[in-house]
């Protein structure tokens, strides 16, 4: 009963997701126009069909509850821009961006946790200090230098996914794991001589493994937000750089389905956060708060 | 407070302080051409060179972090504020409320607010002043960002809900607000101040890529976004070292501020 | 200067021949690489309109006649001679005989007949069809035998053998459709996103002065790449060996780098432009239509623009000052007694006084008392565009003018230039592909959609732009290529005169070619850099190192 009830907001919310991508489309500037209105080879009678092309669309309603019929039999349309089939454009470039951005993300994960907790543990302040600085770095470098600087080191995209989740799961857990580290009878225990790896996984990790879940749902999705510009500076034939072209080519059909699948992916991303926040034993209480 | 955080409250202090002096410090305005100079390397002139149309460059990072040390964290205090309120409601409420809210972050992120912005600049008049373009985007951009952050916090908060104090506080009678402030709220400061801190350069960065849509500061006033964005080619940076200094600035900034602000967390 | 042979096609070997000039070898066989902007929309030759589309086209089409790139001569391909009659209405080919298309179909008369069925199309709305429909009516073909057919249209078509060049022949009974092709190469696997293959035409007609085929390539491999950094980045590693358009700073890098390979060919058909919106229905105040219908304030503005300092910085000198429509790269249209407006601020404040503007402490203002602030909107993420735009804005507020510069994007800009026309004024570049003034009817006539200024007139809204519309006319259909020209020169000078667009530069044509490309010069014509492609030749790869 539970399940299909989350499964019934799921589908409501990623309803309204598509819903709310056409409308917001379909009211920003330039939807309808075509870079060949500025053709001067073209005729009138040939500049008034382009314009044509994009009147069927002019709708929003009528578009997606057509878009959803068709959706129910396979079909998203055919892109504009591309004069093909969304279904083959998804069907191309999914596996480029979702590998970039799944290793982007382990590697974040990876390196986040394990450096904030040398950070968290750390007794001196030189090392927290040096990491921080780095973790400050990567938020200060912008994406696209980032992305030039790895292309020239044949360093793979996905380290510039890594790149902009890494700072975020350094920075909370971080704080997170500072926080837990602090109360009284983890002090205590540390002065009493408990080892480091048995303080940090006991009391640091499971009172805030609830809000580091959470953030996994949330980290997925800044990848998958991180890989656009990404694929765009490095012409990566994905779906990052699929949904800037989608946008700057006002390409309805192309558009809803993009903000249909990756708000697929970041529902189920939460959704899989939360299941695992509340298998976890000790994530739901803190018991440690006192 | 310890030594590091001493010196990063000093070093802080300096660069908001440099900042707001900008006028005193550098004798010529950020948008004078020294068109006979373009491309000048660092010199008695011009400390940090000069820009492609022969703008000193020091007095452009010198405004330019006006702007941006303003701004940015206004929005983000008022993103990670959006983040909080909604965040703790939802966690604290729990059952439908906190699935909705959770629903509507959801639904939140997967929008491509690109769209909005592409709107609200047509909905704006083409001479506007800069300092209004500026002040609208960085508002949205607060707006804009509340979704992560409260699904994080929610998270927080509803296990905070359940925690023996919070149900040793309801027991003894403490009202609900007093319980969220006193006990709830101060709980959730630290994944608030990485949120905020966070989102600053974030934002900074942000403004820049929104100039693309004619949302960022207008020519010729500088901003740190702005002078970040002109380092997208690293062949120029082995050039021109000096170029990386808004991005080192930026980092000592954040660095700093990170440090002296999460020694008051305890 | 020697080339290692090194086997680079699985079939075919690397041959050295005899040795050509500068000590380079003749070497057939090989893969070029160069990059395109964007995957080609259509592989449809008579529907290509974008220029990745037009790439395609280029490599793979056969036509009747061909514009030389390097002359801006007609020459014969696919048509032996031709002759037009009947005042212009009428054109007679002799067809080149024995020539197959690249499936092995001969290709006859017919296939010009129906290429002409196919493309004249209403419904295809094919660009290359537009440009042949000179007036009402339909154009007829008359196949008189294999090798010879007459094509008659309405109405005169002056300057016609130059739409030829963009007219590919399709055959009417291949089965694969317009995938035979009779130019030099063929498009094989396209990989979107990522890449485009063409392989050698085993049927290609043409041969060399030494009775080799053509063309010398196995394979040409087009990489879709928009981002230029990266693209010269690939360029040095040897990935690439064609750039056909650099901006001005990455020019500069390579040429310290690699001087051999930076290439500039002069002058391009691009420039920059800057204009005035003056469509009477635009939702702007009326004060400030007023300065922008004033020709003595578009002229002020011209001459308070300082066009050497744009060449100079924003194009760090690759770049000239622009007089008119018409880049000097195009020899036989340009009105060469035109020059660029003169910088002369004073002169321009002088002007502007004249009408009644005042300058108050700082501050230009109109003769009712308006503050002159303007915006100026243009498409965001062109660097030297944005330079443009502050260059100009720093002049302008020398004369007390306030410039808002405004980046769009660019669907945006389209829609305010185009459709609500809710904008001041506009800086972009123009990129004349085509040299003939025809090509330019639906810009200068006042009735047509891209008279961008103030486009759709119902009747000309000013006697300058009548007298453009009648020169246009003229020598739409004059014969006399004299006489063409002279109505032409006079378009000129009344665009100089008026200054309904300012123009700003003309961009060089800047460009990179690998020492290990032979036979390629680049010119200002669009395709720059593979304009020969059958005569292209790449010697061993292998030699490069990164």
């Amino acid at each position: 009963m539970v399940f299909a009830r989350r499964i019934s907001i799921l589908f409501v919310t990623l309803l309204l997701a598509g819903l709310g991508g056409a409308t917001l489309l379909r009211l920003a500037p330039g939807f309808g126009v075509d870079e060949r209105d500025l053709d001067s080879r073209l005729n009138a009678v040939s500049h008034e069909a382009v314009e044509a092309v994009g009147a069927g669309e002019g709708n929003v309603g009528r578009f997606y509850l057509l878009y959803l019929s068709r959706l129910a039999q396979g079909d998203l349309g055919t892109s504009r821009l591309f004069s093909r089939p969304v279904v083959e454009l998804l069907r191309e470039r999914l596996p480029l961006t979702m590998g970039t951005v799944l290793a982007g993300f382990a590697m974040a994960w990876a390196a986040g946790l394990a450096l904030s907790a040398v950070s968290a543990m750390a007794r001196n302040q030189a090392l927290p200090f040096a990491l921080a600085g780095f973790g400050s770095a990567l938020l200060c470098v912008p994406s696209a230098l980032m992305a030039v600087m790895f292309y020239r080191m044949d360093v793979p995209a996905s380290a510039g996914v890594a790149a902009v989740i890494f700072p975020k799961v350094f920075f909370y857990s971080k704080r997170l794991f500072r926080a837990s580290l602090a109360k009284p009878h983890v002090l205590t225990a540390r002065a009493k001589g408990l080892g480091d790896v048995r303080v940090f996984a006991w009391h640091a990790v499971p009172p805030v493994a609830g809000e580091l879940f959470a953030l996994v749902g949330v980290t997925l999705a800044l990848g998958l937000s991180a890989a656009i510009p990404l694929e765009v500076i490095l012409d990566l034939p994905g779906i990052g750089q699929l949904a800037w072209k989608a946008a700057l080519g006002r390409d309805l059909s192309l558009l809803v389905s993009l903000t249909l699948l990756i708000g697929a992916f970041t529902l189920v991303a939460n959704a899989f956060a939360d299941a695992l926040a509340h298998a976890t034993p000790g994530a739901g209480s803190n018991d440690n708060s006192r | 407070m310890t030594t590091a955080a001493k010196v990063a409250g000093v070093l802080l202090l300096a660069v908001v302080a440099t900042s707001l002096a900008a006028g005193l410090l550098s004798p010529v305005s950020y948008e004078t051409q020294f068109r006979e100079s373009p491309n000048a390397p660092p010199c008695r002139q011009f400390p940090l060179g000069t820009d492609e149309l022969g703008r000193d460059r020091l007095a452009r990072l010198l405004y330019g972090s006006r702007v941006s040390l303003l701004l940015a964290p206004a929005a983000a205090g008022l993103s990670v504020a959006l983040s909080a309120l909604i965040g703790i409601t939802a966690g604290y409420a729990g059952g439908w409320v906190e699935r909705a809210t959770m629903a509507a972050a959801d639904l939140f992120v997967s929008l491509p607010w690109l769209f909005l912005l592409l709107t609200v600049r047509a909905l704006i008049p083409l001479n506007v002043t800069p300092w209004a373009s500026i002040l609208i985007t960085f508002l949205l951009l607060g707006v804009l960002s509340w979704a992560p952050g409260a699904r994080v916090i929610r998270s927080g908060a509803s296990a905070l809900k359940r925690s023996e104090f919070a149900l040793l506080a309801r027991a003894s009678g403490c009202p609900k607000p007093r319980l969220l402030w006193k006990h709830i709220l101060p709980n959730l400061r630290p994944l608030m101040a990485a949120q905020f801190w966070i989102a600053i350069p974030v934002f900074i960065l942000s403004e820049a890529n929104l100039g693309m849509l004619g949302l960022g500061i207008a020519e010729p006033l500088p901003s740190w976004g702005g002078l970040l964005g002109e380092l997208q080619d690293p062949g120029r940076i082995a050039g021109n070292p000096a170029l990386l200094a808004p991005a080192v600035l930026l980092t000592v900034f954040l660095s700093c501020f990170q440090s002296v602000f999460s020694k008051e967390d305890k | 200067m020697s080339f290692q042979a090194a086997s680079i096609g699985a079939t075919r070997r690397v041959v050295l021949v005899a040795a050509l000039s500068l000590g380079a070898c003749f070497v057939q066989g090989g893969e070029l690489r160069f990059s395109i902007r964007s995957d080609p929309k259509t592989f449809d030759p008579l529907l290509a309109q974008d220029e990745a589309s037009e790439t395609v086209r280029y490599l793979t089409g056969g036509t009747l006649i061909r514009i030389d790139r390097r002359t801006q001569k007609f020459i014969p391909e696919l048509a032996e001679s031709w002759q037009i009659t009947a005042g212009g209405t009428k054109v007679v080919f002799k067809l080149r005989q024995g020539v197959l298309f690249s499936d092995g179909t001969p290709f006859s008369a017919d296939d010009v007949a129906h290429t002409f069925r196919r493309v004249m199309d209403p419904n295809l709305h094919s660009p290359v069809g537009d440009s042949f429909r000179s007036g009402p009516g339909e154009i007829k073909t008359e196949v008189q035998g294999p090798a010879r057919i007459a094509v008659t249209f309405p109405a005169a078509l002056a300057g016609m053998e130059r739409l030829f060049d963009q007219l590919t022949i399709v055959s009417a009974r291949s089965p694969k459709k317009e995938r035979a092709t009779l130019g030099p190469f063929v498009a094989g696997e396209h990989k979107p996103g990522s890449y485009v293959m063409f392989r050698r035409n085993p049927n290609y007609w043409k041969k060399d002065a030494a009775g080799r085929r053509l063309p010398y390539l196995d394979s040409v491999r087009a990489d879709i790449q928009q981002n230029r950094d990266l693209e010269l980045l690939r360029f040095k590693r040897g990935e690439v060996q064609l750039i056909d358009t650099l901006d001005p700073e990455l020019f500069d890098r390579l040429s310290a780098d690699s001087p051999g390979e930076a290439r500039n060919a002069g002058a391009s058909l691009e420039s920059e432009m800057l204009w005035f919106n003056q469509v009477a229905a635009a939702p702007l105040p009326s004060y400030k239509k007023a300065w922008f219908r004033s020709k003595d304030f578009r002229r002020a503005v011209s001459s308070a623009i300082n066009r050497g300092d744009l060449c100079r910085l924003a194009y760090k000198g690759h770049a000239d000052p622009a007089a008119g429509p018409i880049s000097g790269a195009n020899r036989l249209w340009v009105n060469a007694k035109l020059t660029p407006h003169v910088f002369e601020p004073q002169a321009a404040l002088a002007r502007l006084q004249r009408g009644g503007f005042r300058l108050d402490a700082g501050t230009l203002r109109d003769p009712q008392g308006n503050v002159v602030e303007f915006s100026l909107a243009t498409n965001s993420g062109n660097k030297t565009r944005a330079r443009i735009a502050a260059l100009i804005q720093q002049d302008l507020a020398k004369m007390g003018i306030r410039l808002n510069v405004v980046p769009l994007d660019f669907p945006s800009l389209i829609e305010r230039m185009t459709r609500t026309y809710d904008y001041e004024a506009c800086l972009l570049g123009l990129v004349n592909v085509d040299l003939d003034p025809n090509a330019q009817m639906n810009v200068w006539l006042s009735s047509a959609g891209n008279h961008q200024w103030n486009p759709k007139q119902k009747t000309p809204e000013t006697p300058w732009e009548a007298e453009i519309d009648r020169l246009m006319l003229a020598q739409s259909s004059a014969l006399d290529p004299k006489k063409r020209k002279a109505a032409f020169d006079r378009v000129q000078e009344i665009v100089w005169e008026e200054a309904p667009f300012l123009y700003l530069v003309n961009k060089h044509a800047l460009a990179a070619v690998s020492r290990s490309v032979l036979n390629a010069s680049p010119v200002a014509l669009w395709p720059r850099l593979y304009w020969n492609p059958e005569f292209l030749q790449v010697a061993n790869q292998m030699a490069r190192t990164r």
